[in-house]
Formats: structure tokens, C-alpha cells, sequence
């Protein structure tokens, strides 16, 4: 394979800069890459390739001429395709928005394009970002590179997928109960949930307001920290959006120091119900982070056990009433528009065809939910419960700068295994979901392949609102032990995608 | 918690969902297990506790009152299903089976 495949995105930042390699370069490597594997893979929807070699030469042409470039000029990144980019259609992995242009790029792209950041194409997810295997796409499933009859977690499969494919070395997520963090630890890679509020919403196709936020995907904790700061800060255009300073997260990378650092352990996240080599694994990065010299505690947060349950009311409440706007009429997909039926009539019909089941499932659920009757009983508790964990995290916080936990319950699971099991299937995001409801910052980071199975395990660390550097510090201080242990990081020990009949 | 596959066709029309008989049939059972496994939420929380509907604080967002630059016409109807007179055009509203 392609050295400039397996570099790390600082790295090729760098080459790129110094002029030893050229964007060009980089991303025609990357693109090729895609040709050769992405039929096993399918972990890209759009691939615009004319289009990024074309941003590729204006890079390479504005280093040429002397500009001073960020440190990721240049370098390829594939986007969860929910996302809004002017470029290629965003389809949110849906038949009801097939072909869809959007007219304006998100904020996310927007400063994606500002860092001189090449954008390969638009990636796989579970449709409209509902679920934990990439399987609800209406455009086929992704595959886990490190076996491809196992899901790559979800929603953000395609996105988690081509690091570990070598896809791409950088890639942009979204999170709302888990859709970063999961996929991120059954690849085996880094993602970010940054705090709620402190990444633009902005052309981020909503699922539930309250939950939604776009972070940073990348193979290296330096990598997931320079994309960070790239993607960060305030815009007046999303509401929700925090006004301050981006916390130091390239700083806290570069750090790595966890030494006098409290770190808890949550007493309610683990144990029965998890895998042996997820809680080995666990129990192990654990044991790493106090040899690292930080001070390992157990805190309990009762109301954790909660979570999941709430969830599952408000996400689908919110999505209720999110997706109403796909209503056939101002853009997408529109059925049965021959002159006989009503408007009302398009709509469900369009609705009907448009959307698949797991979209329909959770907008009943949510319709149920709301009306009136239930309301109190279902969503208005389930802000209760809100309130509650938000509590639990906060009394946790007084004892401890971080906590941690296994990032989800097992490895990846089969293809096919839990589609029909929807409650099954949400409890992939059994540990993710706690720190979505309260909105502080969250990450998954690789500790190592399960022994049972071979495949990877994440560690979750959850840190304050606006605290994320917190997270790169722990990170960065986990991986740099394990690498080290390891002979280098864990992708080194994936067995490589066989590439038939096209170039490696 | 009972929901019978009549009570999810009448919510599959509140939302603008056209589900085939089969659709009813095989998603009933299924919110019924989701159902019942999201109502242990119930009795959790006493009447003191405030409901969060929104994880950071938030206040409302003023701007100033002023033009700025907006999608144009064309770009606006790009994506629209069908277009008639710079508009978007939309079934009839009052057909006979509305």
C-alpha cells in the first residue's frame, strides 16, 4: 500500500507544506484508493473526484506562490454525508432526498474549505443518522475493514470506516446518541463529540436538535485535535452555538499528560451485559492511566441507567417533528403528483415510499410520544430524566476532570444480527447516550482488539461542557503508552483489504 | 402498553405516512417492545424535577434588522420537485381525497 495512505494527516500537512509531496499527490493516492477497495467498503455514497483534484491544485497552487497555509492544507477528508456541501448531493443516506443539491455549504464546510481542507466526496450513514450499524442506509451497508462481515458502527459508519480502509486520514462525524463515539471504537479509530454548542449546526440536516453535533474522525489523536480546531467556534447562524474561545485541544494533544489528573471510573457503565475482552480491555486502560500517574476513582451516576430509555423518547419526539419538513414540496423526492391526488396525499405517499423503516419506526414513536395524552408521561419525563443525568454529571465533575467507561457494551457485531431486534440494537449506544442527553464533551479512543474476537475496543472519556481539551490530553497520553507497547498504533495490526483488479 | 395495528395506521396518518397493511402489521408489535422498554421512564423523576430541554443554557439571539445577501431565486428552486412561474408548484390542496 501507499505510504502516503497509512501518513497521518499532521504529517502530510507538513509534506504538503514543505513541498516534498504536493496535494495532488495525496489526494489522486486517496482517490485511487477508494476505486480499489470502496466496492467492499462502501463507505463512500459520493466520491468528487474531478472536483477535489481541482481543490487539491489550487492548494498546491497557493503554497507554490508562497501563501502561508494551516496545517492541514492539502490534505483529504471524506464528510458524513449529512452535511450540506454545494459540491455533491446530499442525500442523508435516504431515498427522499436521492440526488438532492443542496444550495449552500454548512458551516462545517465552509470552514473545512476556509482550511484549505481537500473534501474526497460524502460518506455512508444509518439514514438520517438513525441507528448503530450503518445498515439503515438506503444505499447498502459499510463494511468493517477489519472484517467485512461486521458492522462498522452507526450512524457515522462510512465515515469511521475509510480511515481504517486508508480511505482517508481525516473525516468528519456526527453525533447525536453515539453516531462518532461507537463507530469510532469498533474501527478501532479516534472521534470527538465535541460540547454541544461548540461546532456550527449550520447545514447539518437536523435529527434531534437538542443532541446534534459534528466532530472530528481521524486515525491519531493529534489528527482528530488539528481537525478540531478547524471545525470549532461560533457562528451566528445556529442558534445553540457557544461564544467563546475553542478550548486548547491541539495543545492538549501535543501534552499528553495525565499525571495528578482525577479520572472516574463509572460504577454503572460496565460490568454485566459487556463483553469479557470489552472489559478486559477496559479494565486495562484503566490500570495504563494510573501507571501515567493519574488518580483513578469510582463515582457512581444512578440515573445513567436511565438514559437510554429517555432517549429513546426524545430522540424520536425530536425527529417527529425535524423530519416533517420532507414534505415533498420544496425539495426531494415527490410521488403521485399526476393531477388527482391532494397535496396531503403526495405527501404520504412520498413520505411513505421516501423513507425506510427505521425512519418511519422512530417518526410514529416520536408522533405517539408527543400527542396529546402522553406527552407528560413520555416526553415530559424524559426531560426529567434529562435533568437528572445533567445532575449525576455534575456532581461527578466535582470529583473528578474526566470520566471513563468502555465506549460501547461489545465489538462490532454481524451484519444482518440485530435488524430485526431494534431494542438490541439501541443498546449499542448504552454508554454514549449519557453524555449526549447532557451535552459535555465526549471521545472514543482505541485500547486494543477484544481477545475473544480479535476486533477493537474504545475507551469513552467524558469531560465537562467546553472542557474538550481534557479529552485530548487523556487521549493522546493512552495512545502514546500504547503505541509504544504495541510497536505503533493499532490500525498497524488490521489485515489489509485484498484490492483486486485496480491499483494499490 | 397495547398498540394495536389500527392505533399505528391512525399514527402513521397523523404523520403524513402512507403505510401499507403489512407496514401496520409488522411495525405494531415492534414500538410495542420499544414501548415498553422506554416506560421505565415513568415514576423516575418526582413533580420537583424541572424538565431540560436543551443541555447548555440558552437565550434568545438578537441581530441587527438589516438586508443581507440571501439564496437566489434559481438557487432556491434547484432542488423543488416541480417549479411553475419562479414558484414552487404544489399539488392541489383541495383534492377530493384530502
Amino acid at each position: 500500500m501507499d505510504q502516503l495512505l497509512t501518513t497521518n494527516a499532521a504529517q502530510l500537512g507538513a509534506a504538503i507544506g514543505a513541498g516534498t509531496t504536493s496535494s495532488e499527490e495525496v489526494t489522486r493516492a486517496h482517490l485511487d484508493r477508494v476505486e480499489a477497495v470502496d466496492d467492499t467498503v462502501n463507505a463512500f455514497l459520493h466520491v468528487a473526484g474531478d472536483e477535489a483534484i481541482a481543490q487539491a491544485r489550487a492548494v498546491d497552487a497557493k503554497i507554490a506562490a508562497g501563501e502561508k497555509l494551516g496545517p492541514l492544507a492539502g490534505v483529504p477528508l471524506a464528510l458524513k454525508d449529512i452535511l450540506t456541501w454545494t459540491k455533491a448531493p446530499t442525500t442523508c443516506a435516504s431515498r427522499i432526498l436521492e440526488g438532492w443539491i443542496p444550495p449552500y455549504d454548512s458551516g462545517v464546510t465552509e470552514r473545512l474549505l476556509a482550511a484549505d481542507i481537500v473534501i474526497l466526496g460524502k460518506t455512508n450513514l444509518d439514514e438520517f443518522a438513525m441507528g448503530s450499524s450503518t445498515e439503515n442506509s438506503a444505499y447498502g451497508p459499510t463494511r468493517n475493514p477489519w472484517a467485512t462481515d461486521r458492522i462498522p458502527g452507526g450512524s457515522g459508519g462510512g465515515s469511521a470506516a475509510a480511515l481504517v480502509a486508508f480511505e482517508a486520514p481525516l473525516s468528519i462525524g456526527t453525533d447525536t446518541g453515539g453516531s462518532i463515539r461507537q463507530p469510532a471504537s469498533v474501527t478501532g479509530t479516534v472521534g470527538i463529540k465535541p460540547t454541544y454548542g461548540g461546532v456550527s449546526r449550520y447545514g447539518l440536516v437536523s435529527l434531534a436538535s437538542s443532541l446534534d453535533q459534528a466532530g472530528p474522525c481521524a486515525r491519531s489523536v493529534l489528527d482528530a485535535a488539528l481537525l478540531h480546531e478547524v471545525i470549532a467556534g461560533h457562528d451566528h447562524r445556529d442558534s445553540t452555538s457557544i461564544d467563546q474561545a475553542v478550548p486548547a485541544v491541539v495543545d492538549a494533544a501535543r501534552n499528553g499528560d495525565v499525571s495528578g489528573m482525577k479520572i472516574g471510573v463509572v460504577r454503572e457503565l460496565g460490568g454485566e451485559g459487556y463483553n469479557p475482552g470489552v472489559q478486559q480491555r477496559f479494565d486495562e486502560a484503566v490500570a495504563l492511566l494510573t501507571r501515567l500517574g493519574a488518580e483513578v476513582v469510582e463515582v457512581s451516576c444512578p440515573n445513567f441507567d436511565h438514559a437510554l430509555a429517555a432517549y429513546y423518547l426524545i430522540q424520536p419526539s425530536e425527529t417527529s417533528s425535524n423530519l416533517a419538513k420532507f414534505d415533498a414540496m420544496r425539495f426531494g423526492l415527490r410521488i403521485g403528483d399526476d393531477g388527482t391526488h391532494s397535496a396531503e396525499k403526495v405527501m404520504a405517499m412520498t413520505r411513505g415510499a421516501g423513507f425506510g423503516r427505521e425512519v418511519k419506526r422512530r417518526i410514529i414513536l416520536g408522533t405517539y410520544a408527543l400527542s396529546s395524552g402522553y406527552y407528560d408521561a413520555y416526553y415530559g419525563t424524559a426531560q426529567k430524566i434529562r435533568t437528572l443525568i445533567t445532575a449525576d454529571f455534575t456532581a461527578a465533575f466535582e470529583q473528578c476532570d474526566v470520566l471513563v467507561s468502555p465506549t460501547t457494551p461489545t465489538t462490532a457485531f454481524r451484519i444482518g444480527e440485530r435488524v430485526n431486534d431494534p431494542v438490541a440494537m439501541y443498546k449499542a449506544d448504552l454508554c454514549t447516550i449519557p453524555s449526549s442527553m447532557a451535552g459535555n464533551a465526549a471521545a472514543s479512543f482505541p485500547i486494543g482488539l477484544a481477545p475473544e474476537d480479535g476486533l477493537p475496543v474504545g475507551l469513552q472519556v467524558m469531560a465537562p461542557p467546553m472542557a474538550d481539551d481534557r479529552l485530548y490530553r487523556v487521549g493522546a497520553a493512552v495512545e502514546a503508552a500504547l503505541a509504544e507497547q504495541w510497536g505503533g498504533p493499532l490500525w498497524q495490526q488490521i489485515t489489509p483489504l485484498t484490492t483486486e483488479g485496480a491499483q494499490a | 402498553m397495547a398498540l394495536s395495528v389500527d392505533d399505528v395506521a391512525q399514527l402513521a396518518r397523523l404523520a403524513r405516512i402512507e403505510l401499507t397493511p403489512d407496514e401496520c402489521a409488522a411495525l405494531a408489535p415492534e414500538l410495542e417492545v420499544i414501548l415498553d422498554s422506554v416506560a421505565q421512564v415513568s415514576g423516575v423523576a418526582g413533580e420537583d424535577v424541572a424538565p431540560t430541554s436543551h443541555p447548555v443554557p440558552i437565550t434568545n439571539v438578537f441581530r441587527t434588522d438589516e438586508v443581507r445577501p440571501s439564496l437566489s431565486l434559481e438557487a432556491a428552486l434547484a432542488g423543488a420537485p416541480a417549479v411553475e412561474q419562479d414558484r414552487f408548484r404544489v399539488p392541489q390542496i383541495l383534492g377530493e381525497d384530502a
